[in-house]
This record gives C-alpha cells, structure tokens and sequence, in this order.
C-alpha cells in the first residue's frame, strides 16, 4: 500500500463518523442577509402564494419567543423554511415533510426586532413564499 | 444544559380513523446564540418518525427559542402508533423520546 493510499484509507475513515450525522446547511444558516439564506437554501426567486398561511401575533412582547405556525395547501408541498428578515441570521429552520407527514409545523422563535417573516413553501421544483410582519416591543437574541 | 424531552401525541378529532395526528414535543436545551455572551449551543437537527419511518426532518438554527416546542401533524394515524422524536446539537449532544400515539 502506497503512503497516499493510506492517507485516503485514512481520510475516508475520519469522514465516516461525520457522515453519519445528519445535514445542516451551514452556508445558507450562516447567510447574514436575506438573499444569501434564500440562495442558501435554493429559493433565490420564490413566487408569492396565497396558499402558505402564517398565524403568529401581530405584536410580540417578548422577543425571544414568538410563536409563528406555518401551514401550506400547496400541492405537493415538501419543504418549509422559515426566513427572519432581520435576524443576525435570517434562516431560522428548513422542514422537510415526508410521505406521511402534513406540510404543518408550529414553533418559537427568537427576533431581535420587528421584521418580515417570510417562509419558503417547496413543491414540485417550485418554490413559493409568503411574508408577514411581526412587531417586536423587547428583542430577544440575547437569551 | 440539555435535558430531558416530553411529548404528547393524539389523533385529532378523535376515534379510530383520524384525519391526522397532532405531535407535540418539547426539548429542554440552552439554544444560546452568538449574541448573548455565552457559546453556541444549539439544536441543529430534528428527526421525526412514524411505526420507524422518518417523516420530518428538520434543521434549524440557534434561533429556536430556549427550551424547543414544536407542533407537527402526521397524515392519518391509529391508536397505539409509535412516535419518536430526535434531535442533535451543535456539540453533537442528542437525546430522543418514543411515545404511543393515544
């Protein structure tokens, strides 16, 4: 066996343990603009729809947790992702909805302060979004 | 520090043949950012399976509120319907929790 043999021996087996742990887009979670977390995630252009429904509070006391449910009556709808426009860092998540799970999630977030919310809806190749703003009285990012 | 987790799921509307199944989920973790003096810490990804299959997965950042709480729904279901929830952190820290859909 060849010294670069080894090293490639060596290197697939160092990159194995990572392997195993799952996917986190670290370029489009470490985008600090809005554009380069749609980039990130491959939604550079979505097309407004009507279709994704956000329900959170218009005002939102506290910052550092504001509760935003998604939901998209897109057809075939197999991502969601959910952008912060003002946030340090926009991209709050990205959910991928399998067979057998409907395009739904509720979650609390963090805002640092008032901001669009915009989430992505993925179907069919597409990708879709709506916005909503959310007024934020105390930031909370430092929690 | 990152701690236990507690999950409820039921089928919604009740009765055998449900329209969906509502999956609630907490997960008792820090999610401290950058911005608040402390490190990094945070829940990166979710995984969400139904009878052993993955239905969601999830990658999130460390703007997830403290202490998670997430709501999903699952396409149908039954009584007895083996949820399981998992997440990993930044550290590679992870934790899961198994519940029977009642």
């Amino acid at each position: 066996m060849t010294r670069r043999s080894l090293l490639a021996v060596l290197g697939l087996l160092l990159a194995k343990p990572l392997s195993v742990l799952a996917a986190w887009n670290e370029q489009a979670f470490g985008a600090k603009t809005t554009a380069d977390a749609l980039k990130g995630i491959g939604a550079s252009a979505p097309s407004p729809s009507k279709d994704i429904v956000i329900d959170a509070p218009q005002i939102a006391e506290n910052g550092a947790v504001v509760p935003i449910e998604i939901s998209s009556s897109i057809p075939g709808t197999s991502a969601i992702a959910v952008v912060i426009e003002k946030n340090p860092f926009p991209l709050a998540g990205r959910f991928e909805f399998k067979e057998g799970a409907l395009p739904f999630v509720k979650l609390n977030v963090k805002m640092g302060e008032t901001s669009d919310v915009r989430v992505v809806a993925f179907a069919g190749g597409k990708q879709f979004s709506a916005t909503r703003e959310i007024k934020v009285t105390i930031g909370g990012c430092g929690g | 520090m990152a701690g236990p987790m507690k999950m409820r799921a039921t089928l919604a509307g009740g009765g055998t043949a449900a329209a969906h199944t509502d999956v609630r989920v907490l997960m008792t973790h820090p999610m401290t950012t950058a911005q608040s003096g402390q490190a990094l810490h945070f829940i990166q990804n979710i995984t969400v399976k139904q009878n052993g299959k993955t239905v969601i997965e999830a990658e999130i950042s460390q703007a997830v509120s403290r202490n998670p709480v997430f709501s999903f729904r699952l396409k149908g279901g039954a009584k007895g319907d083996k949820i399981e929830v998992s997440w990993l952190d930044n550290k590679g820290e992870t934790n899961k929790i198994e519940t029977a859909v009642a």
